[in-house]
């Protein structure tokens, strides 16, 4: 099959990429451009290991056809980090509560958290939880990753 | 991974003419499940054809009734305050399904086309009096929601034909609906049981009675039903404890659930008596009377 050209920003970068019909922006991430960050963890939408935003949403890379991504705008957890190298205030937080054990749902719980926080500085709890109820956590650390998130809310 | 090839046409026209010419094509819209089902290798595909850019078919729009576009995520359903305030069975069905990521792309279109008994949008877009308009490439048709599905994964569709969008009426005042959907865990779920519920009563003075009542019910049948029998029972009756419990042993009779990894059938049973006069007191209360 032939190689098809889209063009989209990744992390704040213009990209002009040849890609297959049939990648996911999953595979396409991880396998062609080294963005590991991403995780893959059932592969079916079930996990939220591979949450990245697109155009200011959370969406599951896993179930993302590379084809729709023309034109959007995606951001991973590797867009961030800062130019100078200095990591998000999310990421700081998640690291000053120990939210992190494994650290495997820790990128897509970040974004999940960033797609929230951009659009809601000062989220509830239930809101909190709302937002992060498609990212599981096997290690079960969810009260550190809600109270991180928290502590980002304008009223903190 | 199988690989195959994918189209984005920006018309309907267009669509159609794709699925028409090519070969082993189908219409992917928010993708959530045929990716799913490509990638269990339950779908054989060669040519994947998206709705997605497709703007004839998305948005809500509300004036002598509401439409909904097909192509209408389910995060702008749970936006539209229209459909909070006059449609609320649908913002209620809407809420819980899946996780924000998949609600962000995921389709009312699709989540109805898709046909699950489950579907969550399903029960309520049925109390709601929706009406499918359907394109093919010899016109278009209407078709009563409720006359939609056939079975499990089956509706009316021909293979070359696309949902366009729903229309649903509008209600008289003291009209309110509801939806229940009862799970083990809040999201990331398919519902052991889907009860949804519109009620019309007369004036909203005491001693009221009921003028119109839609019961549906999900996961107790191959396809998402309609309860006819406690639909004319409740009709004429004031909404009181005793006639609510009889409304759920009624449909409990229309009930023909099966045993499932997620529930027995007796135990659907059991709950189809218990959320049928819920999902009628919720509904109740949405109407302020």
């Amino acid at each position: 099959m032939m190689r098809k050209e889209i063009r989209f920003r990744l992390n704040g970068e213009e990209m002009v990429c040849d890609v297959e019909a049939h990648w996911t922006l999953l595979y396409f991430l991880r396998e062609i451009m080294g963005l590991t960050g991403t995780k893959e963890g059932c592969g079916y939408g079930e996990c939220g290991a591979c949450t990245v935003i697109i155009d200011n949403e959370a969406i599951n890379a896993c179930l993302y056809p590379i084809m729709e991504v023309e034109g959007k705008d995606v951001t991973t957890i590797e867009g961030l980090v800062s130019q100078n190298g200095e990591l998000h205030p999310i990421q700081k937080a998640f690291i000053e509560e120990g939210a992190v054990q494994c650290g495997f749902c820790t990128p897509g719980m970040i974004m999940s958290a960033k797609a929230l926080l951009d659009e809601n500085k000062d989220p509830t709890e239930e809101e909190i939880k709302e937002a992060i109820a498609g990212n599981l956590c096997r290690c079960t650390g969810y009260v550190k990753i809600i109270d991180a998130i928290k502590t980002m809310g304008g009223g903190r | 991974m199988r690989r195959f090839e994918y189209h984005k046409p920006e018309t309907i026209k267009e669509a159609l003419g794709l699925v028409t010419s090519l070969n082993n094509a189908r219409f992917i819209a928010g993708g959530t499940d045929i990716l799913v089902a490509l990638r269990q290798k339950k779908a054989e595909i060669d040519n994947l054809i998206s709705l997605r850019n497709i703007g004839e078919l998305k948005g809500i729009e509300y004036g002598d009734g509401l439409w909904i576009g097909s192509g209408t995520t389910h995060t702008e359903i749970l936006k539209s305050r229209v459909i909070l305030e006059h449609y609320t069975a649908l913002n209620d069905g809407v809420k819980n399904l899946g996780s924000r990521q998949i609600r962000n792309v995921a389709t009312i279109g699709g989540n109805i086309c898709n046909a699950a008994p489950s579907a969550d949008t399903a029960c309520p877009l049925l109390v709601l009096d929706a009406k499918v308009l359907i394109a093919g490439i010899n016109g278009e048709r209407w078709v009563d929601l409720d006359g939609f599905f056939l079975g499990p994964n089956k509706t009316v569709l021909d293979k070359h034909e696309l949902v366009k969008g729903f229309s649903l009426p509008l209600f008289p005042k003291n009209t309110g609906s509801s939806y229940i959907k009862h799970t083990r865990r809040a999201a990331m779920d398919l519902p052991i049981l889907g009860i949804a519920a519109r009620i019309t009563m007369d004036d909203g003075k005491e001693g009221a009675t009921c003028r119109e009542a839609r019961i549906a019910m999900g996961v107790v049948a191959p396809r998402p039903i309609r309860a006819y029998e406690t639909e004319r029972f409740l009709v004429g009756k004031p909404l009181t404890e005793d006639v609510m419990e009889e409304a759920g042993n009624i449909a409990a009779r229309e009930a023909t659930p099966r045993d499932s990894i997620r529930g027995q059938a007796w135990y659907r049973k059991e709950m189809v008596k218990v959320l049928v006069g819920r999902a009628i007191k919720n509904a109740m209360e949405r109407m302020g009377l």
